[in-house]
């Protein structure tokens, strides 16, 4: 099937592109990029016209419960839903049941995706045997089988000795280790950060340091052992500051950031306990917030991801200290970077295409896609006014769990090729 | 209050003082003296009313029966409807058990205000007879409920309202009926 | 009427709201404490279902007290009656027993905002009868009320508030209540209780209750949950009683007119002495009555709004 995507604004600064283009792709590629293509015969074309055609878009932290939590989110209807939100790849979690802490976990997922056809699933395989954070996991045999980066996401590797260990061993393999941060003994019972959210509404804090401390161990663990670190869903100006030090040093250090963890804060959650907003880590306070949006602007944090996490609706409908933690995020993720970031005027095209699609495919060691004949044609196309309000019949995801249920936003994809098939059409997800 | 017009004035403050004379006299005579009476005020009107009486008892008697206060907003049925922070309490320092209960109101109209009286006060206590005095009675019983003393009959509409003004708790004695919107308004 | 239609926290509360419930619980005064019979049919024919998820005999007692005083029709749940610990969600919970037409619900759980998640999956009114470590406004009423009838008012008065305040549900209502009606309120605890962002409740904090003894009105002591302490934040209960504990030498060092308040049960001889408890100052047993006052004007005022 080919395909001739007709005047829409083309952005990719690996090429140095940022204008109007016709760009054609053919079976699994792109086979031109130029001013204007003609459509030749049994070429669809589609109307690119108002619209910005990007690289594939990437969410590098997802997570799709499958196998384990089929009743919360399968890699089929994971997929759907990354394909509405305009990724052609995701990177899930290995927090599965059984946990994706062998080669045969990575094939299954690599498998049924393939089978799904909707999106380039990425697996990450574990640290240690079932995230216990006690022994290595067959990290090798992951590699080989396709892990695109690892990590015990969920928890953090409790001992600094085990996650030394890690992240030597890690070491040898040309894959990025990413630290879900946390001290266990500092945010035990937490479920709200600790200050004002946790005094208001009378529940045990989870302290920004119980993130903190964590980040800058696996910093200084970074430094001995030479492994590059990727912080998981950083949340703190503090951490972010870690971070950023790193980064001056010249250490292998990356990390990432939420939608939920730039647009909301502590002071979102009222009195009506809406468990939707309960994440781990919690919601900080606006101060953290407008760290965390100076830094994805800036360069210091490296992608959005969405942390997407899927939960069935008897597990967020009760009381907020024994609800799960986590929102689904893959379809709010493009509209909110475009309505708060990119529209709102503080954030370029070309910067939101380094965060969501170059940078999560450099971590994910996933080859670039770049808009130029000869690339994968792993695409996404965007309609930057359609305006919408996030309903539950919105989301394609199984589980409707979203931190931004009744939000007013401006811009969508409405388009991806994913590998040359149309996976999304005309904001349809095609199936 | 709502938009409301005087329509007339029923009792002036002379008609007032000897209808209390008259209803003193009904009661010693009904009592055969004043021993064992004891005049129970309705709140708020009631309460000035049965001090009124009592004092006209005693002037006549010699002997001063106890006056007490009851507050009946724990007992209404149409609580739901109005109801208000509780301002006024009830007082009643004495024995109601075996007395000779004078309850006294304002006006007599459906007949529950006297219904939850005759509740609140069952409560306290059993009294060997209660007796009912009232200045006014407009009819329109709901309840098979009637008055031992009346001042005066005052035949009324329900979209009518009896207002009656009793010193020292307004400014001077009267009773009107004043038109008001309001179906069926209170008291 | 109230300003809020269900009584979940204190900070909800208008000081005209708190105001109307202590003086509404005063006119019940005469009708509970009388030689006759001490109940009235304000709330006959209405149904309340007192849910104690979490158990406590006095709160339940207390409510059920001022449930029969007010001839409301009621019965209780308890945690371990109820389905719940069955696995059962609390929606489902809630909509079974709302499908018996109950007008109320009083609440006790163990989890901060259940009573505000019930609300949700109910129309009848829901009263907070203390959730987790967040709020326990019904508490904070009896308290006002005992405080207020001692001294006559509450603004301008100066509170201390001694004990556990991190896991204290007591002080997440009372400190607002009494900000509200113009009290001074003191947070004293050790570092290990103090509240995480004090700076919420707008009052003075300190670790040395021998610093402002001398000053309060009232000192109100919180009861120091023993078995989840020990270890954790304090090191004993000797060291506790020694620093933070109201002792006789304490209690001699207060205002000729001041009061303790405690909520109970205590610990006598941790974080109040036997004799203390049992002195002219203390309000404790005063504290019991006006739960049963405040309750009623509670729920009187709440159900007597609802058509």
């Amino acid at each position: 099937m080919a395909y001739l995507i007709k005047g829409a604004h083309v952005v990719d600064p690996q090429v140095g592109l940022d204008d109007v283009r016709d760009v054609l792709v053919d079976g699994k590629q792109i086979v031109e990029v130029a001013e204007a293509i003609e459509a030749g015969e049994g070429v669809e074309v589609i109307d690119g016209a108002g619209k910005y055609l990007v690289p594939g878009l990437v969410d590098m932290h997802v997570h799709f419960r499958d196998p384990g939590f089929e009743y919360k989110e399968t890699i089929y209807t994971g997929s759907r839903a990354a394909a509405h939100g305009g990724f052609t790849d995701v990177a899930t979690m290995p927090n599965t049941d059984p946990v994706t802490d062998n080669g045969a976990e990575i094939r299954y997922q690599i498998d049924t995706a393939r089978k799904a056809g909707l999106v380039h699933i990425r697996p990450m395989g574990a640290l240690t045997r079932e995230e216990k954070g006690e022994s290595l996991a067959e990290i090798g045999d992951m590699v080989m089988e396709g892990a695109s980066a690892f990590s015990d996401d969920g928890h953090g590797v409790q001992s600094a000795g085990m996650m030394k260990t890690c992240m030597a061993y890690v070491s040898q393999f040309d894959r990025v280790v990413c630290a879900h941060c946390e001290v266990e003994s500092l945010t035990k019972n937490g479920v709200v950060n600790s200050g004002r959210a946790a005094t208001r509404l009378g529940m045990f804090g989870w302290p920004p340091f119980g993130e903190e401390l964590e980040i800058y161990r696996d910093i200084e663990l970074c430094r001995s052992t030479g492994c590059a670190l990727h912080i998981c869903h950083i949340s703190t100006a503090k951490g972010l500051e870690l971070v950023k030090a790193a980064k001056a040093e010249g250490l292998p250090v990356t990390c990432e950031v939420t939608p939920h963890h730039l647009f909301l804060c502590e002071d979102d959650i009222t009195d009506a306990y809406d468990t939707n907003l309960k994440m781990n880590p919690p919601l900080r306070k606006a101060s953290d917030a407008k760290a965390l949006r100076d830094g994805i602007v800036d360069g210091s944090i490296d992608c959005v991801v969405t942390d997407h996490a899927p939960h069935a609706k008897h597990e967020k409908d009760c009381e907020w200290e024994i609800a799960f933690f986590g929102t689904i995020g893959l379809e709010t993720s493009l509209p909110l970077m475009l309505t708060n970031m990119v529209s709102a005027g503080r954030m370029s095209w070309s910067r939101l295409v380094e965060v969501m699609a170059i940078n999560p495919r450099r971590l994910l060691r996933v080859t670039p896609v770049k808009i130029e004949a000869g690339s994968q044609a792993d695409l996404t196309l965007i309609d930057p006014t359609h305006e919408f309000v996030v309903t539950e019949d919105y989301f394609q995801s199984k589980s409707k769990n979203s931190a931004f249920l009744g939000a007013h936003l401006t811009g969508c994809a409405t388009d991806v090729l994913k590998a040359g098939k149309r996976t999304l059409a005309d904001g349809v997800v095609v199936a | 209050m709502e938009q409301a017009t005087l329509k007339a004035q029923i009792m002036d403050a002379a008609a007032m003082e000897r209808a209390m004379t008259r209803i003193a006299h009904e009661i010693i005579e009904r009592n055969e003296g004043a021993q064992g009476v004891v005049l129970v005020g309705v709140l708020r009107r009631g309460v000035p009313i049965a001090e009124r009486l009592a004092a006209k008892i005693t002037e006549i008697e010699g002997v001063r029966p106890p006056i007490g206060k009851l507050d009946i907003s724990f007992y209404r049925d149409d609580y739901a409807r109005q109801i208000m922070p509780v301002l006024h309490a009830t007082d009643i320092m004495f024995p109601i058990d075996g007395a000779d209960v004078v309850l006294v109101d304002d006006v007599l109209y459906t007949g529950r205000t006297v219904r939850a009286a005759l509740d609140a006060l069952m409560d306290l206590g059993r009294p060997k007879t209660v007796q009912l005095a009232v200045m006014v009675d407009r009819g329109h019983r709901e309840l098979p409920i009637r008055a031992d003393y009346v001042g005066k009959n005052v035949p009324s509409s329900h979209t009518e309202d009896v207002r009656v003004s009793v010193t020292p708790l307004d400014e001077r004695d009267a009773v009107e009926i004043w038109e008001s919107k309001q179906e069926g308004s209170a008291q | 009427m109230l300003s809020v239609r269900h009584l979940i926290d204190t900070n909800s509360l208008t000081a005209d709201d708190i105001t109307q419930i202590l003086d509404t619980a005063k006119s019940f005064d005469p009708i509970v404490n009388r030689k006759g019979i001490k109940k009235v049919p304000a709330l006959r024919g209405r149904t309340i279902v007192n849910l104690f998820l979490e158990p406590s005999t006095r709160t339940l007692k207390s409510f059920e007290l001022a449930e029969k005083r007010l001839s409301a029709d009621s019965i209780s749940m308890g945690g371990a009656t109820s389905s719940v610990v069955k696995g059962e969600s609390l929606a489902d919970t809630i909509q079974t027993i709302d499908a018996m037409q109950v007008d109320m619900f009083v609440v006790r759980a163990r989890l901060a905002g259940t009573p505000q998640k019930i609300t949700e999956n109910t129309d009848a009114i829901v009263i907070n009868g203390g959730d987790g470590k967040h709020q326990h406004p019904t508490q904070a009423m009896l308290d006002l009320y005992t405080i207020r009838e001692h001294f006559g008012h509450l603004d301008g008065l100066k509170v201390a508030i001694v004990g556990d305040l991190a896991h204290s549900r007591v002080c997440g209502s009372l400190a607002p209540a009494l900000k509200t009606m113009g009290a001074d309120v003191t947070l004293v605890a050790p570092p290990t209780f103090q509240v995480g962002d004090p700076s919420w409740y707008g009052c003075e904090q300190t670790n040395h209750l021998d610093d402002v003894i001398e000053d309060m009105d009232v000192v109100y002591m919180l009861r120091v949950q023993l078995e989840r302490m020990e270890g954790a934040a304090i090191p004993s209960r000797r060291e506790y009683n020694r620093l933070y504990g109201l002792s006789l030498e304490r209690e001699a060092r207060m205002k000729p007119n001041a009061i303790i308040c405690h909520p109970g049960p205590m610990n006598r001889g941790m974080e109040i002495d036997a004799e203390v408890a049992d002195c002219p100052r203390s309000r404790i047993l005063n504290q019991v009555n006006a739960g049963v006052l405040t309750r009623m004007a509670e729920m009187y005022l709440l159900l007597g709004g609802e058509e």
